[in-house]
């Protein structure tokens, strides 16, 4: 078995779903997590705040540098992610697609290495 | 032991059979690079062995010697004790299933696979053709495309690209996408006119070897026939493309005695037998219209209006530009270069050179020879081989007002 990410690329410009329509989001979400916890293949999964939300800290000599904001302002960003462990990129992939469908976002699909 | 081997002995094996070796050993062990070094290995020890003589199963020896050496090392190397509990495992094995190759076409042609990689992994890991042979054959610094060939490699073992056939639902798109990649070795091969004549020969050569190893394996995949049926078709008339000064000759001028009618009597019965199936799909057709093409004993024989019916089937299963831009064609063939034009008003193909190399044709015939003077400097502009840049030239000069 391995594991696989399942990473949620999310726009960051342009306005959110409606209220309506992100509320039919978060349902799809939550039954697709529920199917993957049901097919034994969930392993973990969670939605990010913003990326204004973030705090980056870079090592710089013997010390850390702390600095407010994301480690690199980009059109989009990681919104969330779901872990899943899986015989094969097949079965991955399968349950990527079915992310991207209830999400409605781009989802990229990398394995772990340990 | 049969004769002695002589070097094209050894090579004409490797060809043959290096696919089907090394696909046995990518099943046994799980692991594409000791597959390859095994079977490289075996074939090298052929060259010191077979010199007394052939064995009887050429295919078997390789087999069995890349499975020993295999095994061998895996027992030198400790750190790999887990790959070296397989290998006692299939020591028993059957030498082969008949899918085992069927399964590596579709780990080389997987879609998280970009097409590039699908391409060299399956001349690489089927073809047996060597990394400098490939790269050669596609135009392709030797270094790009080495890094192409490892990086899928190891795409492959990080991702967990599986080696099996797909299952039935995904089938489809998983076979279409196979089909793709060797129709685009085919075509690298009879399209282009830069390069190594040869080495691009061998192409052709290759894909068409790919596709009867398919149909063997696939056998009720009309599509897979349908493939097959258009490549050999299209190579049979490959001696009459080029003239003796390496200009292209168009279909019409051909001189059609120079054509393989052994290969276009293959054609014709591998495009009855899979029509016969009543699936038509996008290579069925295309090889129906070319076998309608290569039916006709001149030009003037062919029958535009089963080929115009043809389109239409082609147009209403894969839509496309360049499918709508082949009817009009053939629809001109029928009723003439006016409507032809109409048809192909609006394609939006402007990009594409055969495009404009249609519509100064058709507005040649229809007498509007200023506008198809343009037209040809359009397409010779865009054309990317210098034989299709001549006889583009070549018709444009040839046109009752054109000057220079």
């Amino acid at each position: 078995m391995k594991q696989y990410l399942l990473a949620v690329i999310e726009p960051s410009v342009g306005e959110p779903p409606a209220p309506a329509e992100m509320q039919k989001i978060m349902e799809r979400v939550a039954e697709f997590e529920r199917s993957a916890k049901e097919a034994g293949v969930w392993v973990f999964s969670g939605g990010l705040h913003p990326p204004s939300s973030a705090t980056t800290l870079r090592p710089k000599g013997d010390d850390v540098l702390v600095t407010d904001g994301p480690f690199v302002e980009g059109k989009e960003h990681l919104g969330g992610f779901t872990i899943v462990q899986c015989e094969d990129l097949d079965a991955a992939l399968e349950w990527g697609r079915r992310c991207a469908e209830a999400t409605t976002l781009p989802i990229e699909v990398r394995p772990f290495r340990w | 032991m049969v004769s002695g081997a002589t070097p094209p002995t050894i090579e004409r094996v490797f060809r043959e059979e290096y696919g089907r070796a090394v696909s046995v050993l990518v099943r046994s062990f799980g692991d594409i690079d000791l597959a390859e070094e095994a079977v490289q290995e075996a074939f090298a020890a052929a060259v010191q062995r077979w010199s007394a003589g052939v064995p009887p199963s050429p295919a078997g020896w390789i087999i069995t010697t890349a499975r020993n050496h295999a095994i061998d090392r895996l027992r030198r190397e400790a750190r790999r004790a887990e790959k070296h509990a397989e290998a006692d495992l299939i020591y028993n094995l059957p030498p082969d299933e008949p899918d085992d190759r069927l399964r590596l076409v579709f780990t080389c042609c997987h879609p998280a696979l970009a097409r590039h990689a699908q391409v060299a992994l399956t001349l690489r890991l089927l073809g047996g053709l060597t990394t400098p042979e490939i790269a050669r054959a596609l135009l392709v610094p030797e270094a790009t495309l080495a890094q192409r060939i490892v990086r899928a490699k190891n795409k492959i073992r990080d991702a967990g690209i599986p080696y099996r056939v797909p299952r039935e639902a995904d089938l489809p798109d998983r076979l279409a996408a196979v089909l793709a990649v060797i129709y685009l070795i085919f075509n690298e091969g009879y399209a282009a006119s830069s390069g190594d004549g040869l080495v691009r020969d061998d192409l052709c050569a290759e894909a068409i070897r790919l596709g009867r190893m398919l149909r063997r394996l696939m056998p009720d995949e009309p599509e897979v026939a349908g493939l097959l049926a258009l490549m050999i078709l299209a190579a049979a008339r490959r001696p009459a493309r080029v003239d003796e000064a390496g200009a292209l000759v168009p279909l019409p001028r051909q001189d059609r005695s120079r054509w393989d009618r052994a290969a276009i009597a293959e054609g014709h019965r591998l495009v009855r037998e899979c029509l016969r199936r009543d699936r038509p799909g996008p290579y069925q057709l295309q090889a129906a219209i070319n076998a309608v093409h290569t039916d006709a004993s001149d030009a003037e024989a062919t029958d535009w209006g089963q080929i115009v019916q043809l389109y239409d089937q082609l147009l209403a299963v894969a839509p496309s530009p360049v499918v709508a831009l082949n009817r009009a064609v053939a629809v001109a063939e029928v009723e003439g270069p006016d409507a032809g034009l109409r048809l192909i008003e609006g394609l939006d193909l402007a990009g594409y050179h055969v495009f404009h190399a249609v519509r100064a044709d058709l507005l040649r015939r229809a007498g509007r020879s200023s506008e198809a003077q343009s037209a040809y400097e359009k397409a010779a502009e865009l054309a990317g081989n210098t034989a299709e840049r001549d006889f583009l030239m070549t018709q444009r000069s040839s046109l009752p007002s054109a000057t220079g």
